[in-house]
């Protein structure tokens, strides 16, 4: 204390006063006033034109937005997004798990799988899966010895449902597969390494300890993709699958009232969309916990409290 | 076991309290030989430090000891017995997965980064093996580790993850978790390297506390003051061969190769 005492001393605080006594003015940023004025003016053409526009029918769109049919779409859309995504996920881990293994027959397979479904545009592959009974006539299981286990005619379950869920979630997998095997990468080596010289084995640490943090990288594309696949469920109405835009449509087909029911459809994906990203920032939260410090300023009030508390008791 | 333990004595000729014994231990990458034939013994309870400078091949002897690495050639056993391989009529058989788990679960290793569970408790590492590898019930696996996070100073820290920790803690807290798997033999590659210098010496106290007890240590390290307070011999490494070995005390005073001598000018 002592010797600090007379260090301190030395500062001369003369030129610290001085500078508290100068104004400071602000930069004038004009570019961002102008940007401001034309956003402003964009967004006021905008609202009239649609407000004003009396094609856009809004009492006509909100008398459709109920409807039994549209909710039967929207049903549909959410069922097949949910199964999609689901068995996606299952089948992208394991294509992932297939691309970091140590085995190249399995690595080039799932190369080759990634490539394939990546590549050739969801329409097409769609559409393949729907005529599947134009190349294979009837699936049949049979073994030797026991003959025929099972036989059916392609055209008995290619339903345009189960061709759908087939041709999403094979070509949806091939992104996930992507995205899991970045997140496995993103896993620093040294986690496993010191796995393995704990002596865990190959399967257990890829459970415990390499998947739970791929999670954290993997989530925020996840949801992205989720996102994606309930638009890109919109694609089914060529199949005829009576999905939420598939209903809209036979609908207006009838009614030619086009553009209310665009809207409403427009409404509903937006609606779903937006519950989805809540979903998505709540679930990054849970699994990024180990990675945000507890926050010192809430640990500092929360004590403040406690010990307040104590006093005034 | 203990009859392929004596078997392997007899054959090899380790010694009854040897934990490491390496006969000319070679490894290759290729074309590059980084280990070029390694002789060393480690008595149960002593504690070997290797010292030498970068790509000298000391983490990778460290490495093969557990059998992150797979040796080349040569002799490599841990408590009279071989990591990866069952010896049988004279051929070495590569062992199942889950049998090298098992032995590798005896050999606790730290590293120079800790490598703790990013996305675990503090807890949560320490109770992860030995309840998944070991099946030892959570509650009894829970009060173990408050033991040994109590020797290392570090109880209160037992919620936090690893990111809350400072390096020195979080080494501390590895050093536990291989603590939990009541290993024979504990490897260190360079368990302060990546520290701040400030933070050093409460893991080289820790360090020396294992040494106390009586733990069997290996300690790959540029921590030459260590070396000569704790370690029982000290090994000098270059071009993946042991230039020099003896009593630390002596050797650091009176190195007797000029490699040796040059290395600890530099380091000293």
């Amino acid at each position: 204390m002592g010797v600090a005492h007379p260090r301190e001393l030395s500062v001369d605080h003369g030129a610290a006063a001085a500078a508290a006594r100068l104004t400071v003015v602000p930069q004038r940023r004009y570019g961002i006033w102008i940007g401001t004025a034309f956003a402003l003016l964009l967004a006021f053409l905008i609202v009239r034109a649609f407000a004003s526009n009396p094609a856009f029918a809004w009492g006509t769109a909100a008398g459709y937005l109920f409807h039994p049919s549209i909710m039967r779409g929207l049903a549909n859309t959410l069922i097949l997004t949910v199964v999609i995504m689901v068995l996606a996920i299952i089948i992208g881990t394991v294509i992932a798990i297939m691309r970091v293994s140590p085995s190249p027959v399995l690595r080039g397979f799932a190369g080759v799988y990634v490539w394939f479904f990546r590549g050739v545009p969801a329409l097409i592959q769609l559409i393949f899966w729907f005529n599947l009974s134009l190349l294979v006539r009837e699936v049949s299981l049979t073994l030797p010895f026991l003959g025929t286990i099972f036989s059916a005619r392609t055209n008995d379950f290619m339903t345009p449902f189960f061709s759908a869920v087939v041709a999403l979630s094979l070509c949806e997998a091939g992104y996930m597969a992507e995205i899991i095997r970045a997140g496995i990468k993103s896993v620093p080596s040294g986690q496993a390494e010191a796995a393995s010289a704990l002596g865990m084995p190959y399967r257990m640490i890829l459970k415990r300890i390499t998947l739970p943090q791929a999670m954290r990288f993997v989530l925020p594309p996840t949801g992205n993709e989720a996102i994606n696949l309930l638009k890109m469920t919109s694609l089914v109405t060529f199949i005829a699958v009576d999905d939420l835009f598939y209903s809209a449509q036979s609908i207006y087909a009838r009614t030619f009232e086009t553009i209310p029911l665009l809207i409403v459809v427009a409404f509903w994906y937006l609606t779903v969309v937006s519950i989805m990203s809540v979903g998505q920032h709540f679930l990054e939260r849970h699994f990024g916990r180990s990675d945000t410090r507890r926050d010192p300023l809430t640990m500092r009030a929360l004590r403040n409290a406690i010990s307040l508390r104590g006093i005034a008791r | 076991m203990s009859d392929v333990r004596s078997e392997n004595r007899a054959r090899f000729g380790v010694p009854t309290d040897s934990m490491v014994f390496a006969r000319g231990v070679r490894k290759s990458y290729g074309q590059l030989e980084v280990l070029k034939g390694i002789d060393l013994d480690v008595a149960a309870g002593s504690v070997a430090c290797i010292i030498g400078p970068s790509g000298s091949g000391k983490s990778t002897f460290l490495r093969c000891i557990n059998h992150l690495e797979k040796i080349s050639g040569g002799l490599l056993l841990v408590d009279s017995q071989f990591v990866g391989y069952d010896l049988r009529d004279d051929k070495l058989y590569e062992v199942k997965d889950d049998l090298l788990c098992r032995r590798r679960a005896e050999i606790g290793m730290l590293f120079q980064s800790f490598n703790l569970f990013s996305h675990m408790t503090v807890m949560e590492n320490l109770i992860e093996a030995p309840t998944q590898v070991r099946r030892i019930p959570p509650d009894q696996a829970k009060a173990e580790a408050e033991v040994l996070l109590k020797r290392v100073g570090l109880l209160d820290k037992i919620d936090r993850y690893p990111r809350e920790l400072s390096g020195g803690q979080q080494q501390r807290v590895a050093i536990a978790r291989a603590m939990a798997m009541k290993p024979k033999v504990l490897l260190f590659d360079e368990p302060t390297s990546a520290l701040d210098p400030e933070l050093v010496g409460e893991v080289l106290q820790v360090m020396r506390d294992l040494a106390e007890s009586g733990m069997t240590m290996v300690v790959v390290t540029h921590e030459i003051g260590f070396a000569r307070e704790i370690g029982d011999q000290l090994v000098f490494m270059d071009g993946g061969v042991i230039v020099e070995r003896g009593p630390p005390r002596e050797m650091i005073a009176d190195p007797q190769s000029p490699r040796t001598r040059e290395f600890l000018s530099r380091v000293l």
